[in-house]
This record gives C-alpha cells, structure tokens and sequence, in this order.
C-alpha cells in the first residue's frame, strides 16, 4: 500500500497527468469547435443530416487505437499527433447526437413558434436548442469519457500522458506503477463521466423535466 | 570518423522518407501473419460477446422482474465500462492467477458488454405491450411460457442492437488487448509502431476497422430482419 502511494509522489506523475487532462481536454473543445457548426450547418436538411449522422456512426466504429495509429505514419510521434487523433475520436458521438437531437424536435413545436412570429435564430437560440440540450450534452459525455479513456494511448505514439506510468510498470514489472496509474485513469475516467452526467442534468430545461415525469419517466 | 555525407546511398534513400505502404510485405505474409491474426481478432470478439450474452441474458431477465436491482447494476456495469481499457488490462494482469495473455483481455472485454447489453435486455422486455401479455395470460399460458413465447421473441430486435453495440465497441478495444499478449489484429499495430513500419500498423488499424463496419452492418441487417412489423409498416 505504502508503495502505491510513492507512486503519487514521482517527480514524472503530476506531470503525466497535466499532460494527460491538457490532450483530453483540448481534444475535446477542438471536437465540440467541429461537431457542433456541422450539426447546426446540416440539421435542417434530411439528406445532409443523414450524412452526418451516418458518417459519425463509421466514425464510432473505427477503433481508437486504429485512429492513433492511423496517425502516426502520417504526422509521426509526439503530443500533437496525439492531439489530432484524440480530437478526431472526439468528433463522432458529438456530431451523432447533435444532430439527431436538433432534427428530432417536435414540428409541431416549431410551427407553434413561427406561428408567434418567432425568427430562425429566436427558434434555434430558444427552442431548437435548448429541446436539444439533454441529448447533445450526452454526446458531449460520451465522447469526454471516450476522450479521456484513449488519452491513455497516447503513450504508444509518444504523446505522454498517463498512459506512461502502465507501460512503464509493465516494463519493468512494477505492479506499483501500473496499478497506481491504472487506478488514477479509472478514478479520472469516472470523474470525467459523473461530471459531464451532472452537467447534462444542469442543462435540460425544466420543462423538459415536468413533461417527463408527466409522462411518468 | 564519418562525415554525415559519408554513406551517401542509404542516407539519401532515406531522406526520402519511409515509404508508407509496402505492397509486397502484404503478400508475403498474407497467409503466415495477417490471417492469422484477423482470425485470432474475431475469436477473442466472439468468445467475449457470446460469454458476455450468457450472463447479460438472464441477468437481464431478473432484474426486469425486481426492478428495485436494475439501478445497482447499471450503477456497477456503468463504472466497468468507464475504466479505460488499457488501466483494466494492466490491473487484471498484476492480479495474481491471470498474467499476461488472452486472458485478461476476454475478462475485461466481457466486463465493458455487460453494460449495453444488459440494459438492452431490459429495455426490449420493457417495450412488449402490456396488452400483449394480457392477451398471453388470457390464453392461459404460464409466466414461464409468456417469458420465452411472447416477450424475448419480442425483445430480440432490441437485444439484438445491444449485442451490435458492444459487439463494435468489443472489436475496437480487442486491439489494445494485443499489448497485454491477447493477440489478434492489435498486434500487427504494436509491432508496426515499435519497429517503425507503418506498414504493419495500417494493415492492422485497417482490417480492425474494416471489421468492426462490416460487423455493425451485419447486425443491422439481422436486426432489421427481427423486426418484420417495422419492414411492413415502411412499405
């Protein structure tokens, strides 16, 4: 136990783990920077929706690892080629749920807004979007835990991170190191999923809620 | 003492830079490695998903019965499947009794399927009508009889996204599975990576891939194919 503890002290571990949240992190503003003005370009179109959707589900199905290998013959070793390929995992689930979630709310709705003389923008800023906020911040989510998660094969194509500390306990067999590094990305991980989870409930409009539990979900 | 001018053929070769794909490495070890290793990623896939499936079925079953224990159990299955893989393969691993191999690469892969899939169980009994199973108990059948009759017929359709889901995310995470000696396609990838042949890892990254689409499509076709109701509704 004491050994695991050292593993907290290493002069290489807080940085591990800065470099670690700064990838995931840039990542993931790069990713939503994308995602979104491509959801909002195309939701209105039926044809160009599917486009993106669809091209975001083959986007999900590409492994990650085969992402950040992908990049390295191309841009080499190193943080940014990490960065590229964390930020291109990064883009499928948000564009996937923003999408679906900005084309599935209510016509109905929506012609009641025209109807009040609302304008395209007073529609999307106050209704289009706020509707679509629960299912986009859940894509949001995803691709966090997803973000943070493949962060840690960075270490394969030199990007660092804490990926580091488990290939190098495995290296040397160290279970310390490993388990110590393991254990910090799980906790990080499941940070990461309760506070986007957190975030997502902030977001959804109370009348969201009140029409869910009327309907008895 | 060599100048840097001094082995002028190769240097300059290799200032060329590395070439990206070697075609003639593909057909030289076609046979001996690369189907191989595709062969061993779609058994370690099959094996995880069909182990997860056995558990996840009548868990799932269960815990549509006594609702009170569906919460706790996507709570834990929620948490498994947020640990990333590459911390759940070394922590397995420095567990005493696993060690590297094939191994700790299915435990874990069966522990990330266990989320989707149970919650899809669920979910698909969930969405049989309440009518429907009125109608079954009018015709006198007993609650076993309704389980297997009326509602996993049912809620095969919805199952078997589940399966699709986890089936993809299982073949993508296989790959790093390689690193801990599981074999497979990941393989291909860490040996390219370590012996800067990039050869090796776009075959890799490219089959695992390739693989995981033509999975995903398959299961939708067989999806689809579950729910006539829907075929006829479209037409």
């Amino acid at each position: 136990m004491g050994e695991l503890f050292a593993v907290f002290g290493r002069d290489d571990f807080l940085s591990q783990l800065l470099v670690h949240v700064e990838l995931s992190v840039v990542a993931l503003l790069i990713g939503v920077a994308i995602a979104m003005p491509i959801a909002l370009a195309t939701f209105r179109s039926p044809f160009w929706a599917a486009v993106a959707i669809n091209t975001g589900n083959i986007g999900r199905a590409v492994p990650s690892l085969a992402i950040l290998a992908l990049v390295f013959p191309l841009l080499g070793f190193g943080f940014t080629p990490s960065l590229v390929a964390l930020t291109l995992l990064a883009i499928p689930p948000i564009l996937i749920n923003a999408s679906t979630g900005l084309s599935q709310v209510n016509p109905q709705v929506i012609d009641a807004a025209r109807g009040m003389g609302l304008s395209k923008g007073q529609i999307l800023r106050g209704i289009q979007l706020p509707i679509a906020a629960p299912v986009i911040f859940a894509g949001i989510r995803t691709s966090a835990v997803q973000v943070v998660a493949s962060a840690t094969l960075a270490t394969f194509v030199g990007g660092g991170g804490l990926g580091d500390l488990i290939v190098l306990g495995l290296q040397r067999n160290d279970p310390a190191v490993l388990v110590g590094g393991s254990l910090t990305i799980a906790v990080l991980a499941i940070i990461t999923e309760l506070t986007f989870g957190l975030l997502e409930r902030t977001f959804t409009p109370k009348g969201l809620l009140v029409a869910r539990k009327r309907r008895g979900k | 003492m060599s100048s840097p001018a001094g082995g002028p053929p190769l240097a300059a070769l290799q200032d060329l830079g590395p070439r990206l794909f070697d075609w003639g490495w593909v057909s030289n070890n076609l046979t001996d490695e690369i189907i191989p290793a595709l062969q061993g990623h779609i058994f370690l896939s099959f094996v995880s998903v069909t182990i997860a499936l056995l558990i996840s079925l009548p868990t799932g079953i269960l815990v549509s019965r006594y609702r009170k224990a569906y919460p706790p159990v996507t709570f834990v299955t929620g948490l498994l499947f947020s640990i990333p893989s590459l911390a759940a393969f070394a922590l397995l691993v420095s567990l005493p009794g696993i060690g590297l191999g094939w191994q700790p690469v299915v435990i874990a892969l069966v522990a990330y399927s266990l989320l989707v899939l149970i919650r899809n169980v669920v979910a698909g009994i969930d969405s049989v009508p309440e009518e429907t199973k009125d109608a079954a108990r009018g015709m006198g059948l007993t609650p076993r009889q309704i389980l297997f009759k009326v509602e996993l017929p049912l809620a095969l359709p919805v199952i078997v996204a589940g399966v699709r889901i986890a089936t993809v995310t299982i073949i993508g995470i296989a790959t790093i599975g390689a690193y801990v000696g599981g074999g497979g396609l990941g393989d291909l990838i860490f040996t390219g990576i370590s012996r800067n042949f990039p050869t090796r890892v776009i075959v890799g990254a490219v089959l695992a891939t390739l693989l995981a689409i033509i999975a995903d499509l398959l299961l939708l076709a067989v999806e689809r194919y579950l729910r006539p109701w829907a075929r006829e509704r479209r037409a």
